[in-house]
């Protein structure tokens, strides 16, 4: 499980390593440390870090699941495409 | 076709079955790959990087790595989403035909493209001497198998690591020695760690973090030489003013190089500082001709900034090649009128002996620099630099929840010294002073910011005026 923190972006309010402890754990008053590539056993955890960091920092990978379910670019371009013509 | 026209005509095809080139799989590669796929991209993508591993990320590499908290093989980038690419990984691009819109790989393989995105970043400034550099035990650290190397030599547990250069990488790593209980010298040209980057006042309450923590700084002192034993491993280094230093583990961390050799002779406004573009991102040529279809992103660029007098900024900051890689795939699949600059507020952050310490804004800009809260002797404050009356950068020490307010400021050209006062200003923030940056004709070893003029070109040109 991919994650990585936008640090220009984090206040360290250190609500990640409160939920998340395995994962994300402050290093002196307000730097922030975590786990690039945390254990899958801990998704729900850091799902929830993830929602509750106020700052919206922490961007975790979709899954493959995920990815598979999106919608196909081709199709959004399809879509979008006010010039028609070929589908 | 609707009314749009064939400008537009021409944008829709080159979404449906354009072909984009994206040189340089790294961050600013990624990001930029993902935001074209969500714009709707549906044409060819390709994906070149000389290094042989999917995008990653490097800050975790001086910090979670050395420190073991976190693995170099690890620090995959996360997905946004999936981009559906042609990948071909651990080859590089060693050519460009503009004329045939063509890529030329270094396995004799050439990729034709409609739009092409140069991300190639910046590489680790090597050791002069490349024997002495090539001694085991002597690294540089800007690549996961830099990281994953210096992680594992600093596990067997030197006697003593020289680190060489004290810009933000160099500092982080002799904190992240300490902090194993590992002995550290560190050696610096300048008058103290983050100089270049910061200013002397900065640098002088670096220093003393340094040596609070047991790091044994050397500052106004150069390495002349690494000295090698009889089986090939550096065992010292031979200083400037006649001293000594023995170690087995040695980091050289002179600041960093533009990937642009590549680029030579392409015709391409490319040089050793790096492509020079417009503020939209798009590529100069060597004769300061706008290019249409290639554009730069990234630590690899160099673009003039409207909040910084149009100066050409190349930023070696992480949330810049994000920003930019944003801006510049939103260029490239956008007719001109929704073209968007890139007016991105510099910020850089570091952590180093447990101090998060972040800027916003241009330090070395700044001529003047006023303490506005907290104090430089607690180690917990932020400091605001000015020039000619304005506020032109700020950074923090264990204070960033102020940044954001400081970012606005400089947004918003406000004045220096600043007219608002705070609850906690102390006696030292009431007057600027210098902000004493070194000579900038003289390089540091890490800015991670230069400015420099108007030429899009770094290289010389003979101007022939017509009549
Ligand atoms: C150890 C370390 C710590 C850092 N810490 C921080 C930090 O705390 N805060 C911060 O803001 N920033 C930090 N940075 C800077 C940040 O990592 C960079 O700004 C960011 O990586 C820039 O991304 P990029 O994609 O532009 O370039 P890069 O990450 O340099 O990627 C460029 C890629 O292109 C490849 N390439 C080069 N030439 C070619 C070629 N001819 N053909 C194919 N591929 C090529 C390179 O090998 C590389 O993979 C740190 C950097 C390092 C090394
Ligand atoms: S919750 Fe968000 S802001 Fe707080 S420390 Fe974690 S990442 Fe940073």
């Amino acid at each position: 499980m991919r994650l990585v923190v936008d640090l220009n972006r984090c206040q360290g309010y250190a609500q990640c390593a409160f939920l998340a402890p395995d994962v994300f754990a402050m290093h002196g008053d307000e730097s922030l440390l975590y786990n690039p590539e945390a254990d899958p056993a801990q998704r729900e955890d850091v799902m929830r870090a993830v929602a509750a960091c106020p700052v919206q920092a922490i961007l975790l990978e979709i899954t493959d699941e995920d990815m598979a379910n999106m919608v196909a670019p081709d199709a959004v371009a399809g879509a979008g495409s006010p010039s028609g013509g070929a589908r | 076709m609707t009314s749009t026209g064939t400008h537009d005509g021409s944008l829709e095809q080159l979404k449906r079955e354009g072909r984009i080139v994206v040189v340089g799989a790294s961050l600013a590669g990624l990001r930029a790959a993902e935001t074209m796929r969500e714009k709707g991209f549906a044409g060819s993508l390709t994906m070149i990087g000389d290094e042989p591993y999917e995008p990653y990320d490097r800050p975790p590499l001086s910090k979670q790595v050395l420190l073991g908290n976190a693995v170099a093989d690890h620090t995959a980038l996360p997905r946004r989403r999936a981009i559906d690419a042609d990948w071909r990984l651990g080859v590089p691009a060693t050519g460009l035909d503009m004329a045939a819109r063509r890529v030329e790989l270094g396995n004799g393989d050439a990729v034709e493209y409609d739009r092409l995105l140069i991300a190639t970043g910046v590489r680790a400034r090597p050791w002069p001497n490349a024997e002495e550099g090539a001694l085991k035990g002597v690294f540089v650290l800007r690549t996961r198998d830099d990281g994953e190397g210096l992680q594992r030599a600093l596990a067997a547990g030197p006697r003593r690591v020289l680190v060489i250069g004290a810009g933000f990488t160099g500092s982080e790593i002799a904190s992240a020695c300490r902090e194993r209980g590992l002995d550290v010298t560190v050696a610096e040209r300048g008058d103290a760690p983050l100089v270049g980057a910061l200013g002397g006042v900065i640098g002088a309450v670096a220093a003393e973090m340094n040596r609070e923590n047991g790091v044994d700084l050397r500052t106004g002192v150069m390495v002349t030489s690494l000295e090698g034993d009889p089986s090939g491993r550096v065992r010292a280094a031979h200083f400037s003013d006649g001293s000594t230093v023995e170690a087995d583990v040695v980091v050289v961390s002179l600041g960093a190089q533009r990937n642009t050799e590549w680029l030579s002779g392409s015709g391409l406004g490319a040089g050793p500082r790096g492509i020079a573009c417009d503020a939209g991102c798009r590529a100069f040529d060597v004769r300061g001709i706008v290019t249409d279809d290639i554009y730069v992103a990234g630590d690899v660029a160099r673009s003039p900034h409207a909040l910084f007098g149009y100066q050409f900024l190349s930023l070696e900051h992480w949330g810049n090649a994000v920003a930019q890689a944003d801006t510049a795939a939103h260029n490239m699949l956008s007719v001109s009128a929704d073209r968007r600059p890139h007016l991105w507020v510099p910020a850089f952050w570091s952590s180093q002996f447990g101090v998060n310490i972040k800027s916003v804004g241009v330090p070395p800009m700044g001529t003047e620099i006023l303490i506005t809260q907290g104090s430089l002797a607690e180690r917990r404050f932020a400091a605001a630099y000015g020039y000619q009356g304005r506020l032109i950068a700020a950074v923090t020490f264990d204070n960033c929840r102020w940044l954001p307010f400081y970012e606005q400021q400089i947004e918003a050209t406000a004045p220096f010294p600043p007219p608002f006062s705070t609850v906690d200003r102390r006696p030292e923030g009431t007057k600027p002073m210098p902000a004493d940056f070194p000579d900038p004709s003289v390089p540091t070893h890490g800015p991670t910011i230069t400015l420099s003029g108007y030429s899009p070109a770094d290289r010389k040109m003979t101007f022939t005026p017509g009549r």
